[in-house]
């Protein structure tokens, strides 16, 4: 009977450790490749034009993003920024002034559906311009348009 | 009794040393598989708000190459209609005249490109006319790098310091002027 409670007592019933940082060191990853950093729902139809002449921006971070489009429910073409649409055309002012204010290197990138009319994207312009915020991308397709 | 004994013996531990290597992989694997959308697109600068107080400045006549897009989507050069892929090559002759024909720029760093479209035209168009004009000072760009370097703008550009003058930038400014919109 002794023998036996012994023998019990010898055996190491520790879980092992030593991988353990790198379990968590996995996890780690595969949440911060799975985590989307706050998807943007377009509530405008943006089907981008193409150009060749492109250049690419790789500061993203200096990026705001603009929607120029028609409406998704109602037809009326409208500017989204980030994930809102914009009531009237002076709300582009003030919501690029505060942006400017964080970041004076803010480009704003133009995302604007191929059938809008360029006097409405003058008008989102001149907001800008109001704003100081020059520095524009007209956003385009690389590829065929979906 | 021996069966007994080959337990205590065994070894319960799971093997760790490959356990980096696997996560190792893994990470691997997640950073081929993201894709970085990097943004593209036509980069411009809109002018600045205008200064009731100060005077826009004076651009000579001849140094000013006016494009205008009506509604139709047609394109005036100089009040002169044109096809789109033709004013590629007005633009580069444009910027590099050199003061040569009286019609063109006198030198490139004078020379500027006003485009201007009507309000009904639509974006598609505008972005069309906005491409061959960036295409053109991408054309003359080159072909100056080539000339210096013996390679493309973009690859020059790659190979300079970060306190080494941009020559192609400065023999070649990009000035294309967004012109202020008709009212209505």
């Amino acid at each position: 009977m002794s023998a036996h409670f012994k023998k019990k007592g010898q055996s190491k019933q520790e879980i092992p450790t030593a991988s353990l940082p790198d379990i968590i060191f996995m996890l780690l990853i595969f949440f911060m490749v799975t985590t989307v950093l706050r998807e943007t729902e377009l509530l405008v139809i943006t089907r981008l034009p193409q150009a060749s002449a492109v250049e690419k921006i790789d500061q993203k971070r200096l990026i705001q993003y603009v929607y120029v489009g028609q409406n998704r429910e109602t037809g009326e073409s409208g500017v989204q920024i980030n994930d809102a649409l914009i009531d009237d055309m002076t709300d582009i002012r003030d919501a690029m002034y505060r942006r400017l204010v964080e970041e004076p290197a803010t480009i704003v990138s133009l995302n604007v559906d191929r059938e809008i009319e360029t006097g409405y994207l003058y008008d989102v312009q001149q907001e800008l311009r109001e704003a100081d915020a020059l520095r524009v991308n007209y956003s385009t397709a690389s590829e065929a348009p979906q | 009794m021996p069966l007994l004994k080959r337990r205590t013996k065994r070894d319960a531990e799971i093997p760790s040393g490959s356990m980096a290597d696997i996560a190792f992989l893994l990470l691997i694997f997640f950073l081929l598989v993201t894709t970085i959308n990097t943004e593209k697109g036509i980069y411009m600068q809109l002018p600045p708000k205008l200064d009731e107080q100060v005077e826009p400045p004076e651009i000579k006549d001849r140094n000013l190459l006016v494009i205008l897009v009506n509604n139709n989507g047609d394109v005036l050069v100089e009040g002169e209609f044109m096809r789109v892929d033709a004013i590629r090559g007005e633009i580069v002759k444009h910027i590099t005249n050199e003061g040569r024909d009286p019609g063109y720029s006198e030198n490139p760093d004078k020379a500027v490109v006003s485009f201007k479209t009507e309000r009904a035209l639509s974006y598609e168009r505008y972005v069309e006319v906005l491409d061959e004009i960036k295409g053109a000072y991408i054309d003359v760009r080159n072909q100056y790098a080539n000339q210096l370097a013996g390679v493309d703008y973009p690859t020059y550009l790659a190979r300079l310091d970060e306190d080494d003058v941009d020559e192609v930038k400065e023999k070649y400014p990009l000035k294309i002027s967004l012109a202020e919109p008709d009212p209505g």
